[in-house]
């Protein structure tokens, strides 16, 4: 039987700054993970995968990352993904500084 | 230190130039990521956790006092105001813009500095020993070597796609403080019979697969290195697996095939290329050797040296540990300490950068240098300057006194920065240097190397700690496990693993029973933490960290 398939949402790093980015569901890039597009279909993610990385002006290094959702906003599942939202831990640098 | 031709500094600007082009054509969308991303490696850019990493490199790792300071307006300027520097006597900028990098690559050319073949599967920065042209045990100063080596592989046409990426080191003593035995060549100036040679080691490298560097030349006379060299890379280009990654450095080819094999084919392919050379590269080197002549020595009073010496403990502490022997007496070698208690390994502010390049031109001769230690030198420095320069170190939390102890701690980035890395590394130096701190036994300790790497790759040298860790990702869950033995001196050797890893929160206090408890098994103070390990082998440390364990089979 196949894996049921987990939520999920389409990440980057945008061109010029490098930091991390999400698709929304309205096909913007944004800074913050809870703006993101949760994805609940595969076929809708693979689409959606697809056309996002396609942008290839605006972001590198598009994948899907897995998410929970949490009161209705997605949270990462692996501390990769957190260290990616929030930033570096021996700086007070990257997303956690730009509020 | 060299000094850049005209055509040195007119194949930096063209490399700039089209670099510059590169990046405008990857940001007006005509270059996709695909396209752009082996253009942007052959100029140390990468794409990391959080931002655009540049690495730049610091050839050999000497600098003198105006190319530190455009590190500094680098870091100021384009960066968070900081800089990382790392084993590979390199500095690496964690969060330039794409569309900055081009700026700050012109700004390097400035001063004579790059960043091209920092990555990519090439022959990276060429490394050396952080005490070349002063250490009191040098046969003899190993950057004119270095430097002629990284005229030849720069942009080498046959090297630029090899199977992997390529690291030689160059060492002038018998003392090995650039861990040659872990680089794919490293090269040992020696003596035979009066004569001036090298002995050259191959198929060295840490990674997943850690071997030593193994003797493929005994005595290679000095005319003779780089049609050498160059036989060995080619027969590695033509042999070095493509099929597989991980089985595609030069350490798994000498592997497979046996030393002797790659030997005789080096000799034949040697041959070929020797008449080649046609002595070209002999000129050259006699060109670069003047630039590397000993600075003028001034003869330095010792007194106040010694009343200092006598007077102020913080200052004697800081000598009997960071202070090495120079090849004369009245000067010394410092080792300015980038691992101040809770800091980040390596890191150095700009402000600080500043304040050893001002230093290193007041009182050292204009030169520094960065150690594969994470730690910045000032090679010459006259002894009666010692206790000025420490006050002025100290002034900026450069004065920590721990070269070579337990909180000196070699660190990868790790997961806070790294897009490979698979646990953070950072955070783990930090608290075993502040636990140490408060036991305030370090000192007691005495010399112990603890290496630490984020990953697999081993950037942090773990397996050549006298205890290593590794950090990994086990079901989701940052995991370190630690390696006990390892030596990346003239006695390499790789460390054995200890047994099952430890989590976050576990790995500092399994550091601190196993150091703790290492006072209570060597014999006397004398006896390092590698001599008692080497004398009683693994199972007393072993019995340290895992205590459980030990009561279990009770």
């Amino acid at each position: 039987m196949p894996r049921p398939f987990t939520p999920k949402v389409i990440t980057a790093n945008a061109l010029i700054e490098g930091d991390v980015v999400y698709l929304t569901e309205d096909d913007r890039w944004s800074r913050a993970l809870k703006e993101a597009e949760v994805i609940t279909d595969e076929a809708h993610a693979e689409v959606r995968l697809l056309d996002a990385s396609s942008r290839h002006a605006e972001a590198v290094g598009v994948y899907l990352a897995d998410v929970a959702v949490k009161d209705g906003t997605p949270e990462p599942t692996h501390f990769r993904e957190e260290f990616r939202r929030t930033g570096p831990s021996n700086y007070f640098h990257g997303k956690q500084a730009e509020g | 230190m060299y000094s850049y031709t005209d055509f040195d500094r007119a194949f930096l600007a063209e490399r700039n130039r089209q670099f510059r082009a590169q990046v405008e054509r990857r940001i007006d969308g005509s270059l996709t990521e695909d396209e752009f991303k082996p253009l942007r490696l052959m100029n140390g850019v990468y794409l990391q956790l959080h931002a655009y990493m540049l690495r730049v490199a610091i050839p050999y790792g000497t600098l003198n006092s105006a190319q530190m300071r455009q590190l500094a307006l680098l870091a100021e300027k384009w960066d968070k105001g900081y800089g990382h520097f790392t084993t590979r006597q390199n500095i690496q900028y964690n969060w330039p813009k794409l569309s900055d990098i081009p700026d700050m690559l012109d700004a390097l050319a400035e001063v004579n500095l790059h960043a091209i073949q920092t990555s990519g599967n090439t022959i990276r920065n060429v490394t050396s020993d952080h005490f070349a042209g002063a250490a009191a045990d040098e046969v003899e100063d190993p950057r004119p070597t270095a430097e002629l080596i990284r005229q030849w592989s720069t942009d080498h046409p046959e090297f630029q796609f090899l199977p992997r990426k390529f690291k030689i080191a160059v060492i002038g003593a018998p003392n090995d403080r650039a861990v040659i035995k872990s680089h794919d060549i490293g090269v040992e100036i020696t003596e035979q019979d009066g004569q001036r040679g090298y002995r050259i080691h191959v198929g060295g490298g840490l990674g997943r697969t850690p071997m030593l560097g193994k003797v493929v030349r005994e005595f290679l006379p000095k005319a003779d290195l780089l049609p050498y060299l160059e036989a060995i890379v080619s027969v590695y280009n033509l042999l070095g697996r493509r099929d597989n990654k991980y089985k595609a450095r030069i350490k798994i080819t000498v592997h497979e095939n046996g030393l002797e094999k790659i030997r005789d084919l080096v000799e034949e392919r040697f041959d070929l290329l020797k008449s080649q050379f046609g002595g070209v590269d002999q000129e050259m080197l006699a060109a670069i050797e003047p630039q590397f002549a000993a600075p003028d020595f001034r003869d330095a009073a010792t007194g106040a040296f010694e009343a200092a010496y006598s007077n102020d403990p913080t200052f004697r502490s800081w000598v009997d540990t960071n202070i090495a022997a120079h090849r004369r007496a009245d000067h010394a070698i410092v080792s300015i300490s980038l691992k101040a208690h809770g800091k980040t390994p390596g890191d150095a502010t700009g402000a600080q950068m500043r304040v050893m390049a001002d230093l290193a031109e007041e009182h050292a001769y204009d030169e520094l240098r960065i150690s594969h230690e994470q730690n910045v030198i000032l090679p010459h420095v006259p002894k009666d300057a010692l206790p000025q320069l420490y006050r002025a170190l100290k002034a900026e939390g450069l004065g920590t006194a721990n070269i070579g102890l337990v909180s000196d701690i070699i660190a990868c980035p790790g997961m806070d920065y790294c897009a490979l890395a698979t646990a953070r590394s950072i955070p783990i130096a930090q608290e075993i240097a502040t636990r140490f701190d408060e036991l305030k036994l370090e000192h007691e300790i005495g010399d112990l190397k603890i290496k630490i790497s984020g990953c697999i790759n081993a950037c942090g040298h773990h397996h050549v700690g006298h205890i290593g860790i590794l950090g990994l990702d086990r079901a989701g869950v940052e995991n370190y496990q630690i390696t006990l033995g390892g030596d990346g001196t003239e006695t390499a050797s790789i460390g054995t693993r200890a047994g099952p890893g430890f989590s976050a929160d576990e790995i500092v206090p399994a550091i601190e029973r196993l150091v703790v408890g290492y006072l209570d098994l060597r014999n006397d103070a004398d006896e390092t933490f590698l001599q008692a390990y080497r004398r009683l082998g693994a199972e007393p440390f072993k019995a340290l960290l895992y205590p459980e364990a030990r009561e279990k089979a009770a």
